[in-house]
């Protein structure tokens, strides 16, 4: 089935090798950081973690977002979503891919990754974020293949699949969920410890994923001739719109705990990141980017023309995304580290390498994504 | 349509009463709640058979230009001087009283004990966050209260570190090996990869003696014992002392005291 998404046009072809080049490039700049060790990136005693494991937060939430075409297809039968559904399945197998690799190149000792398996401990919240991904790539996978492969022998799918769809529901939450446990139970980490972390990933998810696949639709619509269908547009629109405002009510929640109670540990991270801390204000034009942008894509989603435009529909998504992809798979995670448990202010730089490795990483999830969904795509239009 | 929904509901059923029992289970067995019911913090003393090391540092005693603790301990240990603060490893240092009791400073503390250098470490807490959050158990706390590193498990997550509300953990960002003046080859060196801290000289206290800070101390500012032990020296100096811990709000318990 797969061997569909491996061949195709010269332009198609063409997109892979470029995709294939930019994975080299990241392969390269592993093998430097693997030579040199970590201290290659712009992490080090104060902010030990950086875009690595941000870029992986940021993913499990694109990855989680399936749910949102998974849920509404299965248990309330809207029938709008069955062209795209297994779309948001490949989206989360592309996304779950990309989180696993996040965690591998952000190890110190990557040869000991089976040591989470061989020594389980379940009072770590990283084993269970490890059982959970795992889990979900694997139900993805099942789920989205065994459907697909029904379509194209124009069968109706096996009964015994139904279970790990539904089971691929709540499974979605918790991975979402439990990532944010890795974080929300930290004492001394002010910014992450917040009872709404979790529901604030999950709301920042249902929008940055939804988004995603929306962008995704246009493009397939334009260069594959697939079209979603007005309604499935529609649906998803509605989704990132609530997604988004919910989103940007729990910062605002945020705010008004910290600043209210006026408590300087709580304050700190936020002082930080939006406005800058001892004179130290390099992540603040990027959090008003966020800002901006992420309010001016809700206002676009409210304006009723911009779901008959694509343009217009192209830009709020984009600008959704890449919002939410700043505020996530930047800030949230660095803020954490600043202040020091020191209170003392230092600021991370990321380097080159570690850019390239993410470039890389980011080119093996969109590989992954094109051969799937050409797979899928080519399935559907010849049944159609 | 009718049957899918009672399916589902079926099956959610099933998931929901799992996740909600294994909660259960894990707040009693006390993996995520604290053992303790008592609502003050739990700091009460539990006088117990099994030892809890600790250690009490009079900083009326220790001398401001004095690096012998920890220059002793970084030689002994191996410990690597990268000479810049983002691959920096330290096991025993010193740091501003306002940096180090963060949530004891307050506007009008005197300039002289705002800036005082005072010494900081690995904490050895009874409840050590960085334990708990380690995924494959190569932190761990021995049976004496020692939080200890198995070097050759540690798969280099730097969840600890993340964990650590006192910033006492290093990673080893960079080779270790040539940043090393003078090897001892009574202790590993570390690979890069790994993170360290103050592991309280087990090595020593497993021979019966007392970490190398302590015994190289001149001014006797150092005071190491068993906080178990009602009679130990130890427990007569927290007894007679007014003492103050990093952060104890936090429920970490930690088991280095200083006396101000």
């Amino acid at each position: 089935m797969i061997e569909k998404g491996l061949t195709g046009s010269k332009t198609y072809m063409t997109w892979l090798g470029l995709l294939g080049s930019l994975m080299a490039v990241g392969a390269y700049g592993y093998k430097q950081q693997l030579d040199y060790g970590l201290g290659i990136t712009g992490m080090g005693r104060d902010i030990s973690w950086g875009i690595y494991v941000a870029q992986f937060t940021f993913m499990v939430g694109v990855a989680a977002s399936a749910v949102m075409l998974v849920l509404p297809y299965y248990l309330h039968n809207f029938k709008a979503f069955a062209k795209i559904v297994v779309l948001g399945e490949f989206l989360a197998v592309s996304a779950v891919v990309m989180c696993i690799l996040f965690i591998f190149v952000d190890l110190g000792k990557p040869s000991r990754i089976l040591n989470v398996m061989l020594y389980p401990t379940p009072h770590s919240m990283l084993f269970w974020d490890m059982l959970v991904l795992n889990g979900y790539l694997i139900l993805n996978t099942l789920c989205g293949r065994v459907v697909l492969k029904a379509e194209r022998q124009q069968v109706p799918p096996p009964k015994w699949i139904k279970p790990f769809i539904l089971l691929s529901i709540p499974w979605a939450f918790s991975i979402h969920t439990v990532t944010a446990f890795l974080f929300a139970g930290l004492p001394g980490r002010h910014l992450w410890l917040t009872a709404i972390l979790a529901p604030r990933f999950l709301a920042s998810a249902f929008a940055a994923g939804p988004a995603l696949l929306i962008l995704l639709a246009l493009l397939v619509k334009r260069i594959a001739d697939f079209d979603a269908g007005k309604a499935a547009f529609d649906k998803l629109i509605t989704i990132v719109t609530y997604g988004s405002i919910a989103n940007f009510f729990f910062i605002g929640l945020e705010f008004f705990t910290a600043y209210y109670s006026n408590i300087p540990s709580h304050m700190h991270s936020l002082e930080y990141l939006y406005f800058g801390l001892d004179g130290k204000t390099a992540l603040v034009p990027f959090m008003w980017t966020s800002t901006f942008l992420g309010l001016g894509a809700i206002g676009l989603f409210l304006y009723p023309k911009t779901r008959d435009n694509e343009t217009l529909l192209a830009i709020a998504c984009a600008g959704i995304f890449i919002s939410l992809w700043i505020d996530k798979g930047i800030g949230l995670i660095i803020g954490g580290f600043v202040p020091n448990a020191f209170e003392e202010v230092i600021e991370y730089q990321v380097t080159g390498v570690e850019i390239s490795i993410v470039v890389g990483i980011w080119a093996t999830g969109i590989f992954v994504l094109s051969v799937l969904f050409k797979s899928a795509i080519d399935i559907k239009k010849i049944h159609e | 349509m009718k049957k899918e929904r009672r399916d589902f509901i079926k099956q959610a059923g099933f998931v929901g009463a799992a996740v909600v029992t294994g909660g259960a289970a894990v707040v009693t067995s006390g993996i995520l709640a604290p053992t303790t019911a008592n609502a003050s913090s739990g700091h009460e003393v539990t006088d117990s058979d099994q030892p809890r090391l600790g250690m009490v540092i009079d900083m009326t005693k220790c001398k401001e230009e004095c690096n012998d603790c920890s220059d002793i301990c970084h030689s002994v240990h191996n410990v690597p001087d990268h000479g810049n603060p983002k691959d920096e490893i330290k096991w025993i240092w010193k740091n501003e009283y306002e940096r180090v009791f963060t949530d004891k400073s307050h506007q009008y503390v005197s300039q002289d004990l705002k800036q005082k250098p005072f010494l900081t470490m690995c904490n050895h807490c009874d409840d050590p966050p960085c334990v708990k959050v380690c995924p494959t158990n190569a932190t761990f706390k021995r049976n004496d209260g020692i939080v200890q590193m198995d070097f050759h498990r540690c798969i280099g997550c730097r969840f600890c570190m993340a964990g650590c509300p006192y910033g006492s953990r290093s990673f080893n960002w960079i080779e270790p090996r040539p940043a090393i003046k003078e090897i001892d080859s009574s202790f590993p060196t570390r690979e890069r990869g790994v993170v360290e801290k103050c592991n309280f000289c087990a090595e020593l206290i497993d021979k019966g003696e007392k970490p190398a800070c302590v015994t190289t101390c001149k001014e006797g500012a150092l005071i190491f014992g068993d906080l178990n032990d009602p009679n130990s020296e130890i427990r007569k100096v927290l007894e007679t002392t007014k003492t103050i811990q990093r952060k104890p709000g936090l429920g970490t318990k930690p088991s280095v005291f200083y006396v101000v």
